[in-house]
């Protein structure tokens, strides 16, 4: 009994960190300097999940897109109670917009199968859009229902939730499997426990202990790495410490959905914006002044 | 997905809720008007609903050529499963080349599910939009006349333009308030054409079973602006230029001591050490001098806009954008930029 749910996650570069530093000449950003954090609505998501599953029982698959190194929130994920972790990694899926984001990932979802709900954060704070859920969800012919604050009732295989649409609230009922979109309001994130933390801070994706073993193991043979690779690989399944890595291909999916061949939008041009947090403007008393600092304000998200 | 379809028409998503139309979608109207002459083409609202049909006029009168209104009762309360799969067959019926939201929380949650479906682009809150050509890097095939997609992104520390060039339509979803609500032509004539929309078992399977809206209260503390008021206002008439410019902005009014203790306003409504500590999005300093008990309540907010007569009060120290000049002339022209949204 109990249900399962795949709780979605995102890595991504601190924005609300970006600084004079952090611009390149060219005006744009320079993402390396920016530390990588596990994206915050993410992990409401994923608490969301954590309180079902102790309610009602069940289990919690988290999986991401991304590089490599992403896997660092899928270990957060781990030391908070996931159950499974999975990364989709394939260099074919850079330049993905929403769209091929939300295809690829239901390629994923789809072959995990057997859940009841799909978590994700409302938004990831690199890109504001909040696109990815509802896309998502229509790719897997799901409900969807976004902006959720709290579970009313879970009876069998019919959820009432409360989702907060700005002006008010509604209670909406769906049928399981559903999509749910998760806001920073919903619940309190719980950290992470001290002996998961322990127990999962191995946990590693089979081309991860490649690169470790290739460290390790300057000297020796590719026969004798190869050996090595396989016996910690064996070893961490055993311990269950084991980060599923897939491609597209793992996931079934085509080519001409994902990357940039799946992505109606491309970005046309790029420009920086100034940063004019420490500094001062004066503007002239006329109506020409005021008025273009009205603009400024409402284009940079201050006013409206 | 449609296919680039030049002749197709530039369509608003008229989004109402409790019959009455909200502000983004009236906005856009006079967006997608403009576009529409550029272009050539007619321009469309679409307004599902129910007994909303009155609702079609003022789209008349703001820019439409037509409306295609869905009435059913399923529409009187959104759910995103019926109005999308409204627009969806509606698109693909029509094939528009361009297709606007407001990026409400409503808009936010239909557009995406719609692009989905239509395996179209979208483009997430936009902030401006136009008509331009765009040049592929690899082939230096031009497209042209394309829906330019302007929005801020990573945190709103750089400015992109998106467009999407082969699989229509060209849809976006644009914030509140940037672009400028016209007055509209009353005597302007279109077309009002009903549209039925078949719902399969699956479209109405979400049940709203509560529903609670609320006004939103004014509080100092959870304010996204403040219009705060000084001894610079010098009396209690003048203050209501205060209430005035905090209307026109959708923000809180806030006070210096001086403010207060010269009657003009309640307690309750004062900034600094003595008071409340803000940190809204935007702090505008009207006649306050800025004496540091004052600035430690409200020096941490993300802008600071100071306007007073005296160029070396101290306010200016901790704003971000100051003006040197009288309240009873700089206060309306302020009122007046926002009413245009310029």
């Amino acid at each position: 009994m109990g249900y399962h749910c795949i709780v979605c996650v995102k890595q991504v570069p601190d924005t609300a960190r970006v600084t004079g530093e952090t611009m390149k000449a060219d005006g744009t950003v320079n993402r390396a300097a920016l530390p990588a954090i596990f994206n915050p609505e993410d992990l409401h998501a994923l608490e969301a999940a954590l309180e079902v599953r102790d309610q009602y029982g069940g289990t919690i698959t988290a999986i991401t897109m991304g590089p490599l190194g992403a896997t660092k929130v899928l270990r957060e994920c781990l030391f908070r109670g996931a159950d499974r972790a999975i990364i989709i990694n394939d260099r074919r899926a850079a330049a993905s917009d929403t769209l091929a984001t939300s295809y690829i990932l239901s390629r994923a979802v789809q072959k995990i199968g057997d859940f009841d709900f799909v978590f994700c954060g409302r938004q990831a704070i690199d890109g504001d859009t909040a696109q990815v859920g509802p896309q998502l969800a229509e790719k897997l012919g799901l409900p969807q229902v976004t902006y959720y604050e709290r579970m009313v009732d879970l009876n069998e295989r019919t959820a009432r939730m409360r989702r907060n649409v700005g002006n008010g609230w509604e209670v909406l009922e769906a049928k399981l499997p559903v999509l749910v979109t998760v806001l920073d309001t919903a619940n309190e994130p719980r950290p992470a426990g001290a002996r998961k933390m322990m127990q999962f801070k191995k946990a590693l994706t089979a081309q991860e202990l490649e690169r470790e073993v290739a460290a390790d193991m300057k000297d020796a043979t590719d026969e004798q790495r190869t050996e090595e690779l396989a016996r910690r690989i064996e070893t961490l399944r055993m311990n269950r410490l084991l980060i599923d890595q897939w491609d597209l291909d793992d996931v079934d999916g085509d080519l001409q959905w994902c990357g940039l061949a799946g992505s109606p939008t491309k970005v046309h041009r790029v420009q920086s914006i100034v940063l004019t947090k420490d500094g001062f403007k004066a503007i002239e008393p006329t109506e020409a002044g005021v008025r273009g600092m009205i603009h400024e304000l409402i284009v940079d998200h201050t006013l409206g | 997905m449609i296919e680039p379809n030049r002749k197709g028409e530039i369509w608003v998503f008229a989004e109402q809720e409790d019959g009455a139309l909200c502000d983004v979608s009236l906005e856009l109207c006079g967006k997608a008007r403009e576009l529409a002459d550029e272009l050539k083409v007619p321009m469309a609202a679409v307004l599902p609903g129910w007994n909303v049909r009155e609702l079609s006029y003022r789209l008349i009168a703001l820019g439409a050529d037509k409306v295609y209104y869905v009435h059913d009762t399923r529409l009187e309360h959104y759910r995103t499963l019926p109005y999308s799969r409204v627009m969806c067959e509606l698109i693909a019926k029509h094939k528009p080349q361009i297709v606007l939201y407001g990026a409400t929380p409503l808009g936010r949650d239909l557009a995406p599910r719609i692009a989905s479906e239509m395996r179209a682009g979208l483009t997430a809150d936009c902030t401006d939009l136009s008509i331009g050509d765009y040049t592929e890097s690899k082939t230096k095939k031009v497209h042209k006349d394309l829906l330019l997609q302007i929005r801020p992104a990573f945190g709103g520390n750089i400015i992109a333009t998106i467009i999407n060039h082969d699989r229509w339509p060209q849809m976006a979803t644009v914030r509140e308030g940037v672009m400028c609500m016209g007055d509209g032509d009353p005597r302007r004539s279109g077309e009002i054409i009903e549209e039925k929309i078949e719902f399969s078992d699956f479209d109405l399977a979400v049940k709203l079973i509560e529903r609670h809206r609320e006004e939103r209260k004014i509080n100092l503390k959870a304010a996204r602006t403040i219009v705060a008021g000084g001894a610079g206002v010098a009396n209690k008439e003048n203050f209501q230029l205060i209430h005035d410019l905090a209307g026109a902005i959708g923000g809180a009014v806030g006070a210096s001591r001086a403010a207060v203790d010269g009657g003009w306003i309640g307690k309750e409504h004062q900034v600094g050490q003595t008071g409340t500590t803000v940190r809204p999005a935007l702090y505008i300093a009207c006649g306050i001098s800025g004496a540091v008990q004052h600035r430690a309540g409200m020096e941490e907010s993300a802008k600071i806009i100071a306007i007073n007569w005296d160029k070396e009060a101290p306010i200016f120290s901790v704003a971000h954008f100051g003006i040197v000049g009288d309240l009873q002339t700089v206060i309306p022209m302020m009122i007046k930029a926002i009413r245009e949204r310029a």
